[in-house]
């Protein structure tokens, strides 16, 4: 059953042709089978998720609950859950459980969802490829030799796995997008300031933005509607009402202009995912959108930019983190600037310390300018450019990734080759931009290849209801792997 | 080179605690003296996910302040983040405003005491004023070799007030000191309470040879957390670098603490030790946007201010201006004063102004008092005065009274004077009958005194007016003594 969309659980559930407590146990039991191969959990809560699912039961037999009550769901690493282990992915939280929810774990908690558990995830939300989690790389599902991205890699495998139909992420810099686009199903990362940071571990508070996973455009607008709306608790928590992302699904897309970056169309792309992305375009053509030519000529200075900002922050964010009052501690220390040096020295992995030490070293005196204050102005540059850009079309299109899936270990000792893969989707997060990918075809070796469509500013719905259109006319997103 | 070949330039910056109900971003309590650590919640303790949200209420009396300091509010400021490690800084870094404060400028008006009775004018402008969080305490007692963490204080809301380097002795540093702390408890944004550490002043101090432009190397001398310990931590201080200098050494940058116990100065860390802080604007908080509505309220809301006050008592009242500066140094006293002033009439204004100062302010220092607890009320301090302004006593009868007051002879009603005055016998005697049988008395009895003064003692006459006075108790009216006694021995 948990293969159906949303929209056929949710009927299944009401016409009792299936109960909470089954979908939860169906999703239990295809983590026990897949997880050893794939290790997409980090944590599985059997009982946790029963109870929920009992709760979601006697619900809906009252005749409440919404379209989300009984489905089973995953949470990234990264959101606070009161109870249960939150390791961020790293060693230095593998011991620490939260005594409170995150807003999104709560609003989800409350529409009904039921957490199975918390999905793997590069430490601390860094990398492209959750090779870089204390506990152990994540598979892709579509091949086990090959990384699912990153850094919500746990998320988007067990959704294409079909352990569960849905699964929270965070998106720094393309960490929902490329993963999704990497294992083949939908996910989207909207506008900043929508989705609560509360209780989301920080990672770059400037960029980090939470969102959703699902196999669908469609099962995704359900979810995203249960996540977002103002935050008291969030300063940079957008004052708006809370929206429905579903209102736009049915909307056709004749006369929808999609703007086409020629910088996304130059050289860099693999030619499968070139031959995957022009074939969905021609898709969309024939559904009655054209496409336009636009320009994001500041996009190239997107990843130096990114790579200045965000370990800035995360160099700040990650402070906390020092062994006093909770998370590792080294079992043996001298002073207390040794009991930071060993704890930290432990707790954080390679990736994790290299941007530490970038953060560090950008943000001090005499660099600050150079790098940070300059970086700052390329921000400003790239949202103008998408600005120009939406004057010309609705959304714009290009490729998530330069190449489907890499091989686990392929990038892991070049970490600079592993940074430029992150080129189409870093732009999107210093504008603050809604952005989804979804399945578009396949490319070398039978892997997934995902479109990036853009937004403008609470753009969402539109975008939602775009790829909707495209999935109702093809079939790429009910393509599951052999696992 | 002489102690007057050197100039010293003095710099305040002072931490004060805003009286908010709850920290600058969350809403634990500010509470002092609660068990250790029962006052920091998630976002207090830095659990992992954790947001700042920033207090209102902390940002009004950052405008509060401004407004009483004639300073600019800025339209736009930043909360930044200060990066460090330390145990009970438990993000890493505190949060506090860098490059954009929200208070810009501002002047702070004082009367300096010059030594020699007297006092002088003088005005330190405010470089700025900012608002930041407090950082936690660590206890390095009782916890054999380990330390302890409180982080009941992490994330209490702090205005640090810096001035520009303008003051020149320790008297002025103080007078400074001592007028923002006058300043920031009336506009109750600040329970200036010191102890408790409301209220802390870190000063640097630099010295030059006079007529040099260029400032010396400053040392920076922290947390002096009473005025006396101010004085005495500059003087030494001053007087440390000058030896220094003349013995050919050169100041090193530094921070140094004061040891009360020594009375000295000593360095807890130099220059090269100084960290990098990396200040960068907090993605966390937006930034501070104040629309001049929001500062047209809080105007709307500020009460009169000291030195409109001060002005008002010079006018008003006639007063000089070290007596309006003295009847201003609180709100509870000008109320105080203002209140008596009301009830024994404005012609009485200096000599209301004489007993609060005098009297009141002695016998309250004494008792260790607040003049919201003054035992003797102002309606009873009008009282008093009101008798002494038509003459049913006498200024030194007054005295009597007034201790009679203070140990609630009269009982509490505003007329205890009166009761006090009638059941105690206390009204002059402006008999001259009774008068003159007391003088004649008292000349029957010092013979010898007469004798002297015919002779020319002057001394002698005053001896008389004594005996006279001491025979009526104090009550005959001293000038009737005088001029009938004159007339008798005349």
């Amino acid at each position: 059953m948990i293969d159906s969309s949303l929209k056929e659980i949710a009927a299944a559930l009401r016409a009792k042709t299936v109960s909470a407590v089954e979908l939860a146990t169906e999703s239990l039991a295809r983590i026990e089978a897949g997880n050893p191969k794939i290790n997409a959990f980090v944590t599985v809560d059997r009982d946790g998720a029963l109870a929920a699912a009992k709760a979601a039961d006697a619900r809906l037999a009252a005749g409440h609950g919404g379209p989300l009550t009984g489905i089973p769901l995953a949470h990234k690493d990264v959101f606070c859950t009161e109870g249960v282990l939150t390791t961020c992915g790293s060693k230095m939280l593998s011991n620490f459980v939260s005594p409170y929810d995150a807003h999104v774990v709560t609003l989800l908690k409350a529409a009904g969802a039921v957490m199975v558990g918390k999905t793997n995830m590069d430490e601390f939300a860094m990398g492209s490829s959750n090779e870089n989690s204390h506990f152990g790389p994540t598979r892709n599902p579509w091949n086990t030799d090959k990384v699912p991205g990153g850094s919500s890699g746990g998320s988007a495998a067990a959704v294409a796995a079909r352990m569960v139909p849905i699964a929270t992420g965070t998106d720094t810099g393309g960490s929902i997008r490329q993963p999704a686009s990497l294992c083949g199903i939908t996910g989207i990362k909207p506008t900043y300031g929508t989705v609560s940071r509360y209780g989301m571990i920080a990672y770059a508070s400037s960029l980090d933005q939470g969102g959703a996973f699902g196999r669908s455009a469609e099962d995704c607008a359900l979810m995203l509607s249960a996540m977002n709306g103002h935050d008291p608790r969030d300063s940079t928590s957008l004052e708006r009402d809370t929206e429905d992302y579903t209102a736009d699904l049915a909307r056709p897309l004749a006369g929808l202009r999609i703007g086409l970056p020629t910088e996304f169309f130059a050289d860099g792309m693999s030619d499968d995912v070139r031959a995957a992305v022009e074939a969905a375009l021609a898709e969309y053509r024939k559904l009655g959108a054209v496409t336009v030519d636009v320009s994001l000529p500041n996009a190239r200075l997107a990843i130096p930019a990114y790579y200045v900002i965000a370990p800035a922050e995360a160099s700040s964010n990650l402070s906390r983190f020092d062994g006093v009052r909770y998370g590792h501690r080294a079992a043996e220390y001298g002073d207390l600037n040794d009991m930071y040096c060993k704890s930290r020295a432990q707790g954080f992995g390679a990736e994790v310390k290299r941007r530490i030490l970038v953060g560090t070293y950008v943000l001090s005196h005499g660099y600050y300018d150079a790098y940070y204050i300059k970086a700052q102005k390329l921000r400003r540059l790239i949202a103008q450019d998408f600005a120009a850009a939406f004057a010309q079309c609705d959304v714009i299109a290009g490729p998530t990734c330069p190449t489907v899936a890499f091989g686990i270990g392929e990038k892991s000792n070049d970490p600079v080759q592993m940074y430029l893969g992150d080129i189409y989707t870093v732009a999107v997060n210093l504008a603050g931009l809604p952005a989804l990918a979804h399945p578009a075809g396949f490319g070398a070796g039978g892997m997934p290849v995902g479109l990036q469509l853009i937004g403008n500013y609470f753009g969402e719905a539109r975008l939602l209801g775009v790829a909707h259109q495209f999935q109702q006319n093809t079939d790429w997103h009910a393509r599951k792997p052999a696992v | 080179m002489s102690r007057t070949d050197w100039e010293v330039v003095i710099g305040l910056e002072v931490h004060t605690q805003l009286s908010t109900q709850s920290k600058i971003f969350s809403g634990a309590s500010i509470a002092f003296g609660a068990e250790p650590n029962v006052q920091a919640c998630a976002v207090d303790i830095a659990l992992p996910g954790v947001l700042p949200v920033l207090n209102k209420g902390a940002v009004e009396r950052a405008i509060r302040f401004g407004l009483a300091v004639g300073a600019t509010i800025a339209p736009k400021s930043v909360f930044a983040r200060k990066n460090y490690f330390y145990p009970d800084l438990p993000k890493g870094y505190q949060i506090s405003q860098y490059e954009l404060p929200v208070v810009v400028g501002g002047q702070i008006h004082l009367l300096v005491p010059d030594g020699k009775g007297g006092a002088y004018e003088k005005v330190v402008n405010l470089t700025r004023a900012h608002l930041e969080e407090d950082a936690g305490k660590s206890l390095h007692e009782d916890f054999h070799g380990m330390t302890g963490i409180d982080l009941n204080r992490a994330g209490t809301p702090l205005l640090e007030i810096v001035s520009e380097p303008e003051m020149s002795s320790s008297a002025e540093a103080v007078a400074y000191a001592k007028a923002l702390h006058g300043i920031v408890r009336w506009i109750d944004i600040c329970d200036g309470n010191m102890q408790e550490g409301s209220f802390r002043c870190d000063a640097n101090v630099s010295v030059r040879p006079r007529g040099q432009k260029e400032f010396g190397t400053r040392r920076e001398i922290k947390n002096l957390n009473s005025f006396r310990f101010m004085q005495q931590a500059i003087d030494y201080e001053i007087q440390w670098q000058i030896d220094l200098i003349e013995d050919g050494g050169k100041v090193q940058q530094a921070t140094v603490l004061f040891d009360s116990d020594t009375g000295e100065t000593r360095a807890m860390r130099s220059k090269e030790d100084a960290h990098d802080y990396r200040y960068f604007p907090d993605p966390d908080l937006l930034p501070l946007i104040i629309d001049s509505a929001w500062i047209e309220r809080v105007k709307g809301e500020l009460p009169e201010l000291p030195a409109a006050l001060s002005a008002r008592f010079q006018n008003d009242f006639g007063l000089s201006i070290y007596d309006a500066t003295a009847l201003t140094a609180s709100r509870e006293v000008s109320q105080f004063y203002l209140d008596t002033v009301a009830a024994a009439g404005t012609a009485s204004a200096k000599t209301c102004a004489n007993w609060v100062m005098g009297e009141v302010a002695a016998r309250l220092n004494k008792a260790e008092l607040d003049i919201t607890a003054s035992p003797v009320s102002a309606l009873q301090l009008a009282g008093l005065v009101q008798r002494i302004a038509d003459n049913t006593i006498s200024n030194a009868i007054a005295k009597k009274v007034f201790d009679a007051l203070w140990n609630k002879e009269g009982g509490d009603d505003a007329n205890a004077a009166d009761t006090i005055i009638e059941t105690q016998g206390l009204k002059q005697v402006t008999d001259s009958g009774a008068i003159e049988a007391i003088i004649d008395e008292v000349l029957a009895a010092n013979q010898k005194s007469v004798e002297e003064f015919r002779a020319g003692k002057e001394k002698a006459f005053n001896a008389l007016v004594g005996q006279c006075m001491k025979a009526s108790k104090g009550k005959a009216n001293p000038a009737q003594v005088n001029e009938i006694l004159k007339k008798k021995l005349g």
